[in-house]
């Protein structure tokens, strides 16, 4: 699963659902709907790439938060070296990290003891850091983070995180 | 069985989902109405990231525990300037120790 779909919230996402007893097309519905926000950043990435339209649907796989989020060159172009390069590495820590955690998983019942879990967010938020140079970007960050939160009790895994793009629509204003 | 069912429709899924993007623009370069949107999707996720990050958990709710600590340290060490690897491990140790004494 970690080499074929390669993305962690999804992969937790429907495991969480089968764990729970629920069917499997449920499972695929919930780590759908967290990767769906691979849309709006395969469309925020789209432009920057090259080549053919295998060759770019080729390099779209390589969307995954932090390389996107590390590619963006913050005026809605995307370094696609970086996105690639820093694609790589990762598969490779995600595949092996998951193979050592089949093996010894049961030592390290609780991850979250080394405060691990708040890794991700410190991380998204210095990424969020260099993209909130303007007033817009700044107003679309404060909106996005509000949908989300909101969504957050009554929506499912993953969809408070799409519905948050929304908030790019505030680029559509007249200045 | 069914697990290996789910990652095969899950896998198919995420690349339908991560080629339409890139497939839907062509060589085509963005109208700047869509590129004014476009510079905005980052923003908006990652600010959505770290809000989602922070506070759920599986079952649809809000919930403020240690990650808030570890959230609140890393806000500190970025407003310091600190490189982003001590950034990391300040919210981990933050998240952790807030976690041991509560």
């Amino acid at each position: 699963m970690s080499i074929v779909v390669f993305a962690g919230a999804a992969q937790f996402a429907s495991l969480s659902v089968l764990a729970a007893g629920g069917t499997a097309g449920a499972a695929v519905v919930a780590g759908l709907l967290m990767n769906a926000r691979f849309l709006p950043m395969g469309f925020a990435a789209a432009p920057s790439l090259r080549g053919g339209s295998l060759a770019r649907a080729a390099q779209g796989q390589a969307v995954v938060d932090a390389s996107w989020a590390l590619a963006s060159r913050r005026d809605g172009t995307f370094d696609r070296g970086l996105l690639l390069g820093a694609t790589i590495p990762q598969a490779f820590a995600w595949i092996s990290g998951t193979i050592v955690g089949v093996f010894a998983g049961s030592s390290l019942a609780h991850p979250e003891r080394f405060g691990l879990d708040a890794i991700f967010p410190a991380f998204y938020l210095a990424l969020l850091l260099r993209e909130v140079r303007t007033g817009r970007a700044r107003a679309a960050a404060a909106l996005g983070a509000l949908i989300a939160f909101a969504l957050i009790p009554v929506a499912a895994a993953g969809v408070p995180v799409i519905a948050a793009s929304a908030a790019a629509l505030l680029g559509l204003k007249r200045r | 069985m069914t697990a290996w069912l789910t990652t095969a429709a899950l896998s198919l899924g995420t690349i339908a989902i991560k080629a339409t993007g890139p497939l839907a623009f062509g060589r085509r370069q963005p109208s700047a109405a869509l590129s004014s949107v476009i510079v905005l999707i980052a923003p908006s996720l990652l600010a959505a990231l770290v809000v989602y990050e922070t506070v759920h958990t599986g079952a649809h709710a809000l919930v403020f525990d240690a990650r808030l600590a570890g959230v609140a340290a890393a806000a500190v060490a970025l407003a310091l300037r600190l490189p982003l690897a001590v950034v990391i491990a300040l919210a981990a140790a933050a998240a952790a120790t807030a976690r041991a004494l509560t």
